[in-house]
């Protein structure tokens, strides 16, 4: 049994670890939650100098051709570090749509440009409304343009093309087009969100250019194929998160004292802290089976990927919460840091679907794996 | 990331997967014998060919493996139809490594070989009316009288007290002292005039639990095992062993055994398991069964490197303990009226499962360390948090209030 990463991964996690101490203070966080940056530019080009937007993408496209255990682990850092920059949005989403359902020229066209961060990519699913599916789209392409609205698109003011989700005649009723933003068709509408230290607009697409991505009428399948890859990278990024509430709330509870002892030694409070770290570990552990499940390539990934997705979207959830709980009346003010997390937890768990719709994928992939 | 073993772990896989085909024992050879006997025909026979408490040193009867290598064994054995021999679980896991630590040379050549052959059973003295998450509250005593001590109180939820040789036993041998300096320990045979066991009724109907009664019980001083007033020391040696062996349990009701349920059952006219609250449910106890076992994963892959296992294993049981509860009384929901029946003859599909560990589960929630001991010890040992605060600290026994007048 070797269910562990190994030393050269855990190299590249120390690394990051490292790096983001360095360079994503909670300063640098509370930077983009106050002023007007849509996200951390001088962190961003330092990520992207460090290589991570390379990680997983072959040395044929001047990436560094590591595999997904490479990418957890830095996903982990920096949901740890609350980063605000586009790093989901543009690696897990954009990226591996391009890496899933591009053709050749495709690849050629983008994957350098994602490698050396020339380009910042999302992916435009959603319209608003409770949830998307591929019969509720109403975007649409006619002669290669492309019209419609997506609803509270992660990261879209910043990025240079959009892989959005429109209906199809055929097949499963969706197809993926790549959209760049550069042009007068596509209109961004800032929206204020519950996390100020990510970006999100309403997006409009008025005619606007728009290429293929992958076959006609598979454009659902290839969607979900890509959600299941990216709930495995982000529940890692959860995970961080959730990890970074328990050191917050345990530092705070053995430093804080009432009634003439620290709040740490009160079993209110030790066991709101261990029931984090059981949450946190049981995640962990569905996470590791995530990230390998991703890594080989195997059947399990759809129940590997909502797995790890529902534990670390609760796990991160009740570290959140308990975490500002555990601060008492501190834990609420702007001053305190905490709410970086809480609000980070519940856009990363609705930002793919919701803890609601993962159960629901969890169960169909557990009985299509038992048929 | 694998699941491989290793080229060492594979060999050994295999090399233990050989001998257990062959030897298993077959449905002949245990013709007539009850659950003892069958454990212990199967016991002799493993440490007859030296695969019996494989962990432990080969001049006490092990055969000086590694961690990982018991745990290879051990998934093994649950492949061959083998007889079950948890009776040897507490002398195996508790008593022999406490023995192993603090017992004479002499002691550990005479009695830990006969818990490798099965051929003693042994049971664990330590819990009291008046001590249980407290355990050093205790109160039986023991009074030195020339070359022995005379004993005398009663112990509680001793497993397996009416069929054991010898038992380990914790007890007060001075009152005047701090709470955990007046304990001592000792092991004793079972025989003993002076030893009463009556069994206690559970909640489930079934008896697997004990009161232990000592009337002027004499056990020499020779049995002693560390310093007088040195128990609690050796005691801690036993229960760093105990949360290890006291498994999920549970027994059948699992993600499986509910999701098949309510595929079979009926809401609204279609099948429980098309319902969105039944599958979110079903999804939530799915993630915690998995979380616990890659976890589970982890350790072995640590153990595989080398590692000793640590207090982090406490969260199996204080997660399954809450969450099997849970699945039984959801799924007793599940069948609605027809749930209440707990009667073999009328309930074939699932024969009383989720009732039976409806009833059982109360028990596993508290054995071994209560939920909420657990979430103390994972507070405590793998989180670094202070104790609470204590009123028994630095004053004799003696004055420490009990709440008996």
């Amino acid at each position: 049994m070797n269910f562990e990463f190994n030393d050269e991964q855990n190299l590249i996690k120390d690394q990051a670890n490292g790096f983001l101490a360095e360079n994503c203070s909670p300063e640098v966080v509370r930077q983009v939650l106050d002023g007007d940056d849509l996200y951390a530019k001088d962190l961003w080009q330092k990520i992207v100098e460090m290589g991570w937007t390379a990680t997983v993408i072959p040395e044929e496209f001047g990436g560094l051709g590591l595999g997904y255990l490479e990418l957890v682990v830095i996903a982990e850092e920096l949901g740890k570090a609350c980063a605000p920059v586009p790093f989901g949005s543009s690696v897990y989403l954009a990226t591996e749509a391009i890496l899933a359902a591009g053709s050749q020229a495709q690849k050629d066209a983008w994957l350098p440009k994602f490698a050396a961060g020339e380009v910042i990519g999302t992916l435009a699913y959603a319209e608003g409304g409770g949830q998307t599916t591929a019969a509720s789209l109403t975007t649409s392409v006619d002669g290669g343009k492309i019209s419609g609205s997506k609803a509270v698109v992660s990261d879209a003011e910043i990025s240079q093309l959009m892989i959005v989700v429109a209906k199809s005649g055929g097949g499963d009723g969706a197809s993926l087009y790549i959209v760049p933003t550069d042009q007068a068709g596509v209109t961004c509408e800032h929206v204020q969100t519950l996390d100020p230290t990510t970006n999100h607009a309403n997006v409009t697409l008025a005619g606007a250019d728009a290429e293929l991505l992958g076959k006609d009428g598979d454009g659902w399948k290839i969607l979900e194929a890509i959600l299941d890859r990216a709930a495995v990278l982000y529940a890692w990024e959860q995970l961080g998160g959730a990890e970074t509430c328990l050191v917050q709330a345990k530092e705070y509870a053995m430093g804080r004292y009432a009634f003439g002892r620290p709040i740490a030694s009160y079993q209110a409070i030790k066991h709101k802290l261990a029931d984090m770290y059981v949450k946190n570990t049981l995640a962990r552990g569905n996470a590791y089976f995530g990230a390998w499940a991703l890594d080989t390539g195997a059947d399990d990934l759809p129940l590997a990927a909502a797995t790890a997705r529902v534990g670390s979207t609760q796990a991160y959830y009740y570290a959140s919460k308990e975490n500002i709980q555990t601060h008492g009346g501190m834990g609420y003010t702007w001053e305190f840091d905490c709410q970086f997390y809480y609000r980070r937890s519940k856009v990363l768990s609705v930002n793919i679907g919701s803890e609601g719709l993962w159960q629901q994928k969890l169960l169909d992939a557990a009985q299509s794996n038992a048929a | 990331m694998d699941f491989e073993d290793t080229a060492e772990e594979k060999a050994f896989r295999e090399e233990a997967r050989t001998w257990l085909e062959a030897n298993v024992p077959t449905a002949d050879e245990l013709a007539g014998m009850d659950g003892m006997q069958r454990a212990k025909f199967w016991q002799k026979r493993k440490a007859d060919a030296g695969w019996a408490c494989i962990r432990w040193p080969k001049e006490y009867g092990g055969r000086d493996a590694t961690a990982i290598e018991n745990v290879i064994l051990g998934q093994e054995e649950a492949k061959v139809d083998a007889p079950e021999t948890g009776v040897f679980g507490i002398g195996q896991g508790m008593a022999a490594p406490t023995m192993m630590t603090w017992a004479t040379e002499e002691q550990k050549q005479r009695f830990v070989p006969r818990l490798a052959t099965g051929e003693d059973v042994w049971c664990q003295l330590f819990s009291e009316p008046a001590g249980g998450s407290d355990l050093a509250a205790l109160r039986t005593k023991a009074d030195r009288d020339g070359d022995d001590w005379v004993v005398n109180g009663q112990k509680i939820w001793t497993s397996g007290a009416h069929y054991s040789d010898w038992a380990i036993l914790v007890v007060r041998t001075d009152p005047d002292v701090a709470k955990h300096k007046g304990l001592s320990y000792f092991f004793l045979d079972m025989n003993s005039p002076g030893i009463e066991v009556k069994p206690i009724r559970q909640i489930s109907g079934e008896a697997n639990f004990n009161e232990v009664y000592f009337t002027d019980v004499r056990i020499p001083d020779s049995q002693r095992l560390g310093d007088v007033g040195q128990g609690w020391q050796v005691a801690l040696t036993t229960l760093m062993n105990e949360r290890a062996s006291i498994g999920a349990g549970g027994g059948g009701t699992k993600f499986g055994t509910v999701k098949e349920l309510a595929e079979s059952v009926q809401i609204d006219g279609r099948p429980a398991i098309e319902d969105s609250h039944v599958r979110a449910k079903l999804a939530t106890w799915y993630v915690e069964e998995a979380g616990l076992k890659y976890t589970i994963y982890r350790t072995l892959s640590a153990l595989s490197k080398g590692a000793v296992p640590g207090p982090e294993n406490s969260i199996g049981k204080y997660v399954a303990g809450k969450k099997t509860q849970d699945m039984a009384s959801f799924a007793i929901d599940l069948l609605e009226q027809e749930g209440i029946i707990r009667d073999r003859d009328q309930d074939a599909r699932f024969s009383t499962l989720f009732q039976d560990t409806y009833m059982s589960i109360p028990g596993l929630r508290i054995a071994g360390g209560t939920d909420e001991i657990m979430a103390n010890i994972i507070a405590e040992r793998v989180l670094g948090l202070p104790q609470e605060p204590r009123m028994d600290k630095g004053i004799p026994f003696t004055e420490v209030p009990t709440g008996a007048n």
